[in-house]
């Protein structure tokens, strides 16, 4: 990990020495692709590779505003020709898709609170600390990576039934943060490692405890890592479905995956409103990515992989 | 005037942490520590993850009934056998090995040509980034529907764009038919993994020292040796990296199929968990999906282990 970091900072500065703050000159560039450096042509194929990665989105936004004879049609609509809200306020009113809203943002952030806490902790432990047994136990925590979420649906369907945890929010987030600790763990320990341990011990010094020394000195120096966590324990939590298909029986306390569903009829599907609960249900992914962007690249070039 | 500066000296206070009165009291606390670091999330861990492990090796050696007060019969190894006795298994395994096959490589392939276009200052580094990123962080149930409707028999784009060519209006199901289905599953499933190899290739190649590159250059090195002898080696550890967690993915492979064909038609797309799922929640046979789920992730360790395993011993040569 501090070598990627070395070499990032040593490229960075290298390239900045050689190059012309006025005017950059391409020649005077060292890259991978030769002094030419294909410019012209790697922006066309970015522009390909950019348009396919959002056309399906787009098309997702476009039919949301379109109406049901529009979506049903044997003819392209990708511009909304009789633009519409229609499937946005049936979406909203029909199916308590508020509440279903309502319950996946709880799930959701009660499960990053949980996960980023527990495994902030965790990884504080195995980076810090000896005892016996650590790196067992760190690879026992990294085994589950290969055993993940659907693979156990059936005993921890079992498990949830005996421990009165069906159908309910709470059993839903356990499930979740248990499920990201693993590589937040793996991650958060990595960050933590990377903390010089002389201002910990300054930190010793004043007085200051273990809690004091990760919540006021390492949780801050690792913010990216901290975020790159909170991303994806929100996203798996918030787009989740088998757990939740699984264990959740009532109206009231389906998630969002779970709602969207319900717009799949037996013979019909009403594609708008799914489409337009399509678009709320992904506006807040979009959100927290778009947030935590900055530190989250920072965070994958930095870490994660050493 | 001497004596006064050495007292004051020593009543310099020596630094105790506070909360540690005793040496022998600060030890204890110092060994309880990590453990006490570690409950929170190895509680948690051990119940929901470890134990239910174990709990699905047990299960599949029973004849689990979910009703309570019912009879389980011990039937040992009988849930394993079966599976190798079951014709529809194998379909969904041929799909699981087939949707791996080509969506993995396709993955890294697309992820590392992205990513080595958007390396180099390329301009609006950022908004490309962001974009070819943005599958990842949607929905896998979102997207689905999403190709769902784009392949679907009535209004879908799909069967719009093929009517331009034919000349007249077509309504093919495409998610009703085998192949079909299974490119439709593999479209999705390519298109949202993309950019998670994107991201983490990038990260990789920018880590990439460019001076090496360049000395490489000036002694006349090729540009393919270039990538063979300076840029692989540099990225090999996140090739592994990338290979490991998205084989394990794909095994996994369950969201899309369900929401796409569900498996249909006859359970000809259907993969390894649908099945399971199907066996589990819809006939009820939880031993059995058991069984499947439990030998599932035996194959997949193994095979994790195994690629790091291989990948490693390329390290010393």
């Amino acid at each position: 990990m501090s070598t990627f970091a070395f070499k990032d900072a040593r490229n960075a500065s290298t390239s900045r020495s050689l190059t012309n703050p006025k005017r950059r000159k391409p020649a005077a560039q060292p890259g991978l692709f030769g002094i030419r450096s294909w410019k012209k042509s790697r922006l066309v194929m970015a522009c390909v590779f950019g348009a396919i990665s959002v056309f399906p989105l787009l098309y997702m936004i476009s039919l949301s505003f379109q109406p049901t004879g529009d979506i049903l049609t044997s003819n392209v609509v990708l511009i909304p020709t009789h633009p519409t809200f229609l499937n946005y306020t049936q979406a909203w009113t029909e199916n308590s898709f508020g509440q279903y809203f309502l319950n996946s943002l709880v799930v959701a952030i009660g499960t990053v609170i949980i996960t980023v806490i527990f495994s902030s902790l965790a990884a504080y432990a195995f980076a810090r600390y000896r005892f016996p047994f650590k790196e067992a136990i760190f690879y026992i925590f990294l085994a589950a990576l290969a055993v993940p979420s659907v693979e156990l649906i059936i005993p921890q369907y079992l498990l949830a039934l005996k421990l009165h945890l069906t159908d309910s929010l709470f059993g839903l987030v356990l499930i979740y943060a248990s499920e990201n600790l693993p590589f937040s763990i793996f991650l958060l320990r990595g960050f933590f490692e990377a903390v010089p341990k002389d201002l910990e011990e300054s930190f010793r010094l004043d007085g200051a405890g273990s809690i004091r020394v990760l919540t006021r000195l390492i949780a801050p120096l690792s913010a990216p890592a901290l975020a790159v966590v909170a991303m994806f324990t929100f996203n798996f939590a918030w787009e989740e479905f088998v757990v939740a298909l699984t264990l959740i029986n009532s109206p009231q306390n389906r998630t969002l995956p779970i709602g969207l569903n319900f717009f799949i009829g037996e013979h019909t599907t009403q594609w708008g409103p799914l489409f337009a609960g399509s678009v709320i249900a992904t506006v807040p992914s979009v959100i927290v990515y778009v947030i935590s962007q900055r530190w989250f690249h920072r965070g994958v070039s930095l870490g994660g992989i050493r | 005037m001497v004596s006064k500066v050495s007292t004051s000296l020593e009543q310099r206070p020596v630094v105790f942490p506070p909360g540690a009165v005793s040496r022998r009291r600060y030890r204890i606390t110092r060994i309880a520590t990590p453990y006490l670091l570690l409950l929170p999330a190895g509680f948690l861990y051990a119940i929901f993850i470890v134990y239910p492990i174990f709990r699905q090796f047990d299960i599949s050696f029973y004849n689990w009934h979910i009703f309570p007060g019912v009879h389980n019969p011990f039937v040992g190894w009988s849930n394993y056998i079966r599976i190798f006795h079951d014709p529809a298994i194998r379909t969904a395994a041929f799909n699981t090995l087939l949707f791996l096959v080509i969506t993995v490589p396709i993955q890294m392939a697309l992820g590392l040509f992205a990513a080595a276009l958007v390396t180099d200052r390329l301009p609006g580094r950022g908004l490309w980034r962001a974009l070819i990123f943005i599958p990842v962080v949607t929905s896998w149930v979102v997207v689905s529907y999403v190709f769902a409707y784009i392949f679907a028999a009535q209004g879908g784009l799909a069967n719009a764009i093929v009517s331009i060519f034919v000349g007249h209006t077509v309504h093919i199901d495409w998610l009703a038919q085998t192949w079909t289905g299974n490119a439709v599953i593999w479209m999705v499933s390519i298109w949202k993994g993309v950019g998670w190899s994107f991201i983490m290739f990038l990260a990789a190649l920018d880590g990439v020292p460019r001076d090496l590159v360049e000395s490489g250059r000036v002694d006349g090195a090729s540009e393919p040796r270039i990538w063979r002898h300076v840029v692989f080696p540099n990225i090999r550890p996140t090739v592994v990296f990338v290979l490991v967690l998205l084989v394990i993915g794909a095994s996994q492979v369950f969201t899309q199929v369900y929401i796409t064909t569900g498996g249909g038609p006859f359970g000809s797309t259907g993969v390894l968990l649908t099945y399971a799922y199907k066996q589990a929640f819809s006939f009820f046979a939880f031993s059995y999906a058991a069984a499947i789920a439990s030998l599932m992730a035996v194959v997949v360790l193994g095979l994790s282990i195994l690629q790091i395993h291989l990948t490693r011993r390329n390290d010393n040569l």
